[in-house]
């Protein structure tokens, strides 16, 4: 199996605007899935029954595979990008909504008292004080879910928003596996990009913890 | 909706949509031995690198970062890619169900591993026991259980990702999403995928309960 590099420098403008279409519906998912997942991770780590439900239900749509539930969409969303994007998203909740309610856990119930005395109401303390503090777990579910959701997108090119994932179908198809390579590899590199912004969102969103490992 | 799923439950249960070659049955013994096989395969490779790094320390940046890699790993790209190279087999396949497994084993292997306290350890060195000994007669016990979520998790991706043998025209529950989708036949797709996921969360919920019996002595 041979790459045929002529093809990689006659089409880079074809990758960019892939990678550019699978970021599209990428981003979008993880946004939407910490969007459903921070209120839903919330009424999990205070309402204790709810907890096992939720997660439960999670982790159940985790194991229905991905082609299917795109299929399954359909009839609801049609073939436009929002059925790419809600699967994906409901993918991420199941790493979302552990990693969030997790992360509640930490903070130790000392702290969220002490603000609580201190006069701020429950929904400062949880936003000033027990999302802030659960937030390195937080980001470490929003790292896993972003890689996940930019290698899943491939398989949404069944209902045509697949973006990178198209060349894997178009090598398929001419029994050409140069783009097939491509693909994988810049899935990897889209992936590894993503995780290390986190990384650097994250290190900017928390300088107590910066402050902390100088001390 | 409604109408939807009053055919679902007509097509997982009429009986002729379970016997024969094509039937459920056949299918979800396809899917169960595609899974296993790879778990397996995937398990027998990642255990000794994970047993390996966790008790050397040497190599720990790769237990940490394989599992990441594998998450990012997309799975249609490699069975394309495989597919491509070794032609109509079930190689794909199976290269792309341990590729998909391995990291997931080895990473919790490690992370089972490394849980055990150095006191521990020097004990067992202590005793007189020899690298050898204490990894398996201290080490392993001990790193078990989050050895078999390693193994769980696993093999629940597995299955849900099993479905790609009929991407590349072999059986397993994926022929009822990929015919159902060439046929347009949204009950089939659907029957296919309540399938797979029953399979999953049942061998999941298996696993746990197998768990919950070897560890039962050692609930902290």
């Amino acid at each position: 199996m041979t790459i045929e590099w002529q093809w990689l420098s006659t089409h880079t403008d074809d990758l960019w605007a892939l990678s550019l279409d699978h970021l599209s519906t990428a981003i979008p998912a993880v946004l939407l899935g910490l969007l459903i997942a921070l209120p839903l991770a919330v009424v999990a780590h205070r309402i204790r029954p709810l907890r096992g439900v939720l997660l439960g239900l999670s982790n159940i749509m985790f194991t229905v595979p991905s082609l299917a539930l795109f299929v399954i969409l359909l009839p609801i969303t049609g073939l436009t990008r929002t059925t790419a994007i809600t699967g994906l998203t409901i993918y991420t909740l199941v790493v979302l909504l552990r990693n969030t309610v997790e992360g509640l856990d930490s903070v130790p119930a000392k702290v969220r008292e002490a603000s609580l005395a201190m006069g701020r109401g429950r929904v400062g303390t949880l936003l000033k004080v027990e999302l802030p503090l659960a937030l390195p777990v937080i980001m470490a579910g929003v790292r896993v879910a972003s890689v996940m959701t930019i290698s899943l997108v491939s398989v949404a090119s069944y209902i045509g928003y697949g973006g990178i994932g198209q060349l894997f179908t178009d090598g398929f198809q001419r029994n050409f596996p140069t783009p097939v390579i491509a693909g994988v590899v810049l899935t990897l590199l889209l992936a590894l990009a993503a995780d290390a912004l986190l990384v650097l969102v994250q290190w900017l969103c928390t300088p107590w913890i910066r402050k902390g490992a100088r001390a | 909706m409604i109408d939807l799923l009053s055919q679902l439950a007509a097509w997982l249960t009429s009986s002729g949509q379970w016997a024969g070659p094509e039937g459920i049955a056949q299918r979800l013994l396809e899917h169960v031995q595609y899974s296993f096989l790879s778990t397996i395969v995937a398990a027998l490779i990642a255990l000794p690198i994970g047993l390996f790094i966790g008790h050397t320390g040497r190599g720990a940046f790769f237990a940490i970062n394989i599992s990441g890699f594998g998450r990012a790993l997309p799975t249609v790209g490699v069975v394309t890619l495989v597919f491509l190279a070794s032609g109509l087999s079930m190689t794909p396949v199976y290269v792309s169900l341990i590729a998909l497994a391995i990291p997931v084993i080895v990473t919790n292997t490690y992370a089972g591993m490394i849980a055990i306290e150095a006191d521990t350890k020097d004990a067992a060195r202590g005793m007189g026991m020899t690298g050898l000994q204490s990894l398996w007669r201290v080490e392993i016990p001990l790193a078990a259980p989050l050895i078999m979520t390693g193994l769980r998790l696993a093999a629940v991706q597995v299955i849900s990702t099993a479905t790609i043998a009929a991407y590349v025209s072999f059986g397993g529950l994926g022929r009822y999403i990929f015919d159902g989708l060439a046929q347009r036949d949204l009950t089939q797709v659907l029957g296919g995928a309540v399938l797979v996921a029953g399979l999953a969360v049942t061998v999941d919920l298996i696993l746990a309960g197998v768990n919950r019996v070897l560890f039962r002595h050692r609930l902290t």
